[in-house]
């Protein structure tokens, strides 16, 4: 489901503009959680986006207008753990008002994140991006077209982006803008490899094994290449990639990842 | 000719038409001396002591190569599928996901009856509907299921015998281990670890059902061990039982694992010992009395569950003769034991370790629990798991599927008991950025998180000296079990869906065979007029290999 971006003016009249950068990490608020427990800023704001376009008309700004239910102080009528709370979004509760949503993972959670942290959360320090402002910065000041395609326009020596914002969270958005080597899925690692005869052969790795590694090269070649037939095999943590840290300011972080977010793939 | 006596030859002739394999009894007799018909695999891990190892010799380091493949059953499921099927005198029975037995040629793969047991919808195992194979006595079948029942079955037709109901499966117990045939009774443990569940192992009377026995595995107030826990902190102390035991005839004892206590990863809710979590009990399978018990990790707050399979082992220890205990637990140590009374002989690590700087001379570990936010060695997984290992008398060796460079950043956080529901008080997290946690839940065909998160290995330890003598390095994280066989070759499969043979002495490659599936079970031979066969499941089904002729 695509974010109705408009629908958060509301909340942008109150939000005064900070940096994302200097918001903390991980917030542990995880009372009787079985997993995932870990809450991250940027996860949170998404989820308040979210909420704020999706749930208010139910649950009220605050959360606390269905009876029996007060997201800000916790209280929930049948949800103990993260688990129960992304079932109840996506399937809903029959004979109520609650209907099923049909979030991508990386809304849903957002949206957990936010409802465990609603007490803590100020909507006075959200940063709210604007996609088509991103998608300008992606193709522009960002150069990210020359490396990443979006549904099949670009190159593919990096990653198709169109659904990104499907597979990555906010948090993992943000941070692999921030420190993309440290970020980057340990599958897609850069390898260069040296066959037996002295051809060189450098890609990004799709897939590996034991016995084998699968690849797509610098000329968008897919390979699958065998271990044993290689004098040299080596998995690079480096990327080319470069750091946004310092080349974009908070609200253009924000653009972009509210870009990326948008991303869902073809429907 | 009268009638009757014509009608008597007859039946004579018509019965000596009918195989042998369609007669056979499996008496207690054989259980006993399943090493001396190798032909045959007559329990879960081969034999009573669980070695896993096979005197089968067809199959060897020169030919191994001409393996091809003879026959695949596909499952009706595509649950894990960790069986291991037994093979009586021709006839494979095998179990698929949840909880059917199938009779099967084993010499083609054909079947000859499926039996479907309608599992209750308010099972809720933990990790996977799986139903890890049957034990057989006489013309029973014996089948544990995922909705905490045992179920007789015969043999011959796949009819059921009985069906006996061990807990409420709404409550989170569940079985998914294959039972152990000791003299006249059915073994079988309860899992449910994840729920708050209370573990047990019972004993039924193989024909008719009647329960002659039950162990607690977290003892009541009044009884020993109970000091070991808070309160009421024992009611929902888990303890849970999910795989398969093993069995001393000379010393009349039974042994098992014991899993983590609950709630698994806060420790804070339940202080103390927590008894017999994560633990080997040797039990008198007559009455189920406890003889001894060793806890593997007292207090358990990572998931170390000591759900192993007890290898049992009659090798010289400083020099002399001795009954051993073998066994490669999910916290990354290797343990020797007396398994006549249970002393700790050794623990040495086998895969990074760093939750314990080693195990002290009265067996208990040395503490070291890392800082908030640093990872844990071994992970949540373990640095083995539930894999069955193997044991050569020929090579001497214990050899183990392992989880390498592998850690957890623990966390506990409260947990409220609710009947059912999971009861584990963990906010543990990967090291590796957006890896799932637990990482161990990977069915597809990629890696996604490659040599970052974990790599797997099969390791050769020498039980005396716990030095490794060889590892065979995989890229991804080993989940088969192992088997060995008296011509020194080691049959392993691993995650990545490769099927292969290594050199048992030297644990060099020979033969491997990419199958498509992730190897979760482990696998076993038998034999056919004179043709050694060998059986491995993968994906979604099982897949049988032999000498091409």
């Amino acid at each position: 489901m695509r974010l109705r971006w408009l629908s958060l003016r509301a909340l942008l009249q109150s939000a005064v503009i900070c940096s994302a950068l200097a918001l903390p990490g991980p917030i542990a608020n995880a009372q009787g959680q079985d997993r995932a427990p870990q809450y991250f800023q940027s996860d949170i704001q998404y989820g308040a986006q979210i909420f704020a376009s999706q749930c208010t008309s139910c649950h009220g700004e605050n959360g606390d207008m269905v009876p029996g239910v007060n997201f800000h102080a916790g209280q929930f009528k049948r949800v103990l753990s993260d688990n129960d709370l992304r079932l109840t979004i996506t399937n809903g509760v029959p004979g109520t008002a609650m209907q099923p949503f049909t979030f991508g993972a990386s809304e849903i959670t957002g949206l957990v994140s936010y409802l465990r942290n609603m007490n803590s959360f100020s909507a006075q320090g959200l940063l709210v991006g604007n996609p088509a402002r991103g998608r300008t910065l992606f193709e522009g000041a960002g150069n990210c077209v020359s490396c990443h395609a979006v549904n099949g326009k670009g190159p593919r020596v990096a990653p198709d982006l169109g659904d990104i914002g499907a597979l990555r969270t906010a948090e993992l958005i943000h941070r692999t803008l921030l420190d993309p080597a440290a970020s980057m899925l340990p599958a897609n690692r850069p390898v260069r490899a040296v066959t037996l005869d002295g051809k060189v052969i450098n890609g990004r790795r799709l897939n590996e094994d034991t016995y084998t590694v699968q690849l797509i090269d610098e000329q968008e070649r897919l390979l699958s290449l065998s271990k044993a037939d290689l004098r040299e095999f080596t998995v690079l943590k480096s990327t080319p990639m470069p750091s946004y840290k310092d080349k974009f300011s908070s609200q253009e972080f924000a653009d972009l990842e509210a870009y990326l977010l948008s991303l869902r793939g073809v429907k | 000719m009268n009638p009757r006596l014509r009608a008597s030859c007859l039946l004579l002739f018509l019965g000596s038409l009918i195989p042998c394999s369609l007669c056979a009894q499996v008496t207690n007799e054989r259980l006993l001396h399943a090493n001396d018909e190798p032909q045959n695999w007559l329990t879960y891990s081969g034999s009573y002591a669980s070695q896993r190892y096979s005197a089968l010799q067809q199959i060897n380091a020169s030919n191994v190569k001409n393996l091809e493949l003879k026959w695949v059953f596909q499952a009706q499921s595509l649950q894990k599928f960790e069986a291991t099927p037994l093979v009586v005198d021709g006839i494979m029975y095998l179990t698929q996901s949840p909880d059917d037995v199938v009779a099967l040629d084993a010499k083609t793969g054909r079947a000859f009856w499926i039996y479907h047991y309608a599992t209750s919808p308010a099972s809720r195992p933990c990790c996977g509907i799986v139903n890890r194979g049957v034990a057989i006595l006489g013309d029973s079948l014996f089948m544990a299921t995922v909705d905490a029942h045992l179920v007789a079955i015969d043999a011959k037709n796949g009819h059921a015998l009985w069906n006996v109901k061990l807990a409420e499966a709404a409550a989170g117990y569940a079985m998914t281990m294959a039972p152990l045939v000791v003299k006249d009774k059915v073994i079988v443990g309860v899992a449910g670890g994840e729920f708050g569940v209370r573990g047990f192992i019972a004993a039924f009377e193989a024909r008719t059902g009647k329960e002659a026995w039950r162990f607690d595995t977290i003892p009541k107030p009044g009884e020993p061990g109970h000091e070991s826990w808070r309160g009421g902190d024992w009611e929902h102390g888990s303890a849970a039982v999910w795989v398969t035991g093993s069995y001393d005839p000379e010393l009349n004892l039974t042994y098992w694992g014991t899993g983590n206590p609950g709630p698994d990863w806060n420790p804070e809710q339940r202080p103390g010992d927590n008894l017999y979590s994560d633990s080997a009990v040797a039990l008198d399978p007559d009455t189920g009395k406890l003889k001894w018990y060793y806890q593997f990790t007292p207090g358990d707050p990572y998931d170390y569950d000591s759900v192993q399979i007890p290898v049992l082992v009659n090798a010289n220890w400083n020099g002399a003769p001795r009954k051993l205990m073998l066994w490669g637990n999910r916290n990354g140590f290797f343990y020797v034991l007396d398994r006549g009374t249970g002393k700790f002989l050794a623990g040495r690590p086998f895969v990074k370790v760093n939750w314990a700087s080693g195990i002290d001379s009265n067996g208990r570990p040395i503490l070291t629990p890392q800082p908030p936010g640093v990872p844990t060695f071994p992970g949540i997984q373990g640095g083995t798991n539930w894999y069955s290992p193997s044991y050569s008398p020929r090579t001497g060796l214990f050899y183990l599927s392992t989880w390498e460079n592998y850690a957890t950043i623990f966390s506990g956080v409260n947990a409220d008991y609710r009947e059912g529901q999971r009861y584990t008080g963990g906010a543990n997290t990967s090291p590796i950025p957006g890896a799932d946690n637990p990482a161990g839940q990977r069915q597809g065909p990629v890696n996604t998180y490659t040599e970052a998160l974990a790599r797997g290995a099969v390791v050769a330890l020498n039980p005396e000296t716990g030095k490794q003598e060889w590892k065979f390095d995989m890229h991804d994280v080993n989940t088969s079990g192992i088997l060995t066989t008296a011509s020194d070759l080691l049959f392993v499969g691993g995650r990545e869906g490769y099927f292969q043979s290594l050199d048992a002495r030297t644990g060099a490659l020979l033969w491997k065979q990419n199958l498509g599936g992730e190897i979760i079970a482990g696998p076993m031979t038998y034999q056919i007029d004179g043709n050694q066969y060998v059986s491995i499941a993968s994906g979604n089904s099982l897949f049988t290999f032999a000498l091409r002729q």
